[in-house]
């Protein structure tokens, strides 16, 4: 299980794009085999099929897929965004981090979700996220197991 | 009572807000039934209720359960302020 370890958060990430974005994050899940590209391929068409309902709160989106889409590993990666992007949520509208959630079917899935419910369910955790200038800043808030 | 929460991919989100409406029916001294799934699932699903948000609920229109919409599904307050407002009815 991988929670927002030091290399899958990148802070500074440039993209135009929901689906730029989307494939940003995946990508830091890819690079740490904790899933196969074609999983960041399947969050992408999620977002088409689905629309953005996974925007789930203000400025956070959380694209998955399925863990039969490419899970290696139960993991959650993040980025933040220079400029906010708009995913055309009509209430959450622009994201500005992006946790991309490698799906497994173990309970190592449901540790992981509840970690990062307890991180984003503050909405003072969020200001820091949105605020930090290095990952070393991030750790107070990320808990422990 | 059977309650539904419901996201597009029945993976992650709405394992997210099952665990949210559930620490809330908790507090509300509410025992429920209550699953996660996708959209389409919980379309052909028997149930009292099903919360989802508004962009998924336009797919459940015709299901007889009554729609919760919650927006942040990480807001407890919203989870439950929904939850007392349709519940006492």
């Amino acid at each position: 299980m991988k929670f927002l370890e030091r290399d899958l958060v990148d802070l500074n990430v440039d993209a135009d794009s929901p689906e730029h974005a989307i494939r940003a994050a995946g990508q830091l899940l890819a690079d740490a085999d904790a899933v196969s590209p074609a999983y960041i391929n399947a969050m992408i068409q999620s977002y088409r099929k689905n629309g953005p309902y996974f925007v789930l709160a203000p400025h956070l989106a959380i694209p998955h897929a399925r863990p039969e889409d490419g899970v290696k590993e139960a993991a959650i990666s993040m980025i933040r965004l220079e400029k906010p992007v708009v995913f055309g949520h009509s209430a959450h509208d622009p994201v500005r981090l992006v946790f991309a959630l490698g799906a497994s079917t173990s309970d190592e899935h449901l540790m992981l979700l509840k970690r990062l419910m307890q991180l984003l369910s503050r909405k003072e955790h969020i200001d820091m996220l949105l605020k930090v200038q290095s990952y070393q800043d991030m750790l107070p808030i990320l808990g422990g197991k | 009572m059977k309650i539904l929460c419901v996201c597009g991919l029945g993976q992650g989100t709405s394992l997210i807000l099952r665990m949210n409406v559930e620490t809330v029916l908790n507090e509300l001294g509410v025992t429920a039934d209550v699953e996660h799934m996708d959209v389409s699932s919980a379309s052909s699903m028997q149930a009292d209720y099903i919360i989802t948000n508004s962009e998924l609920a336009k797919s459940l229109g015709d299901h007889d359960a009554t729609i919760i919409l919650v927006e942040n599904y990480f807001d407890q307050e919203e989870i439950k302020t929904a939850l007392e407002k349709h519940l006492s009815q």
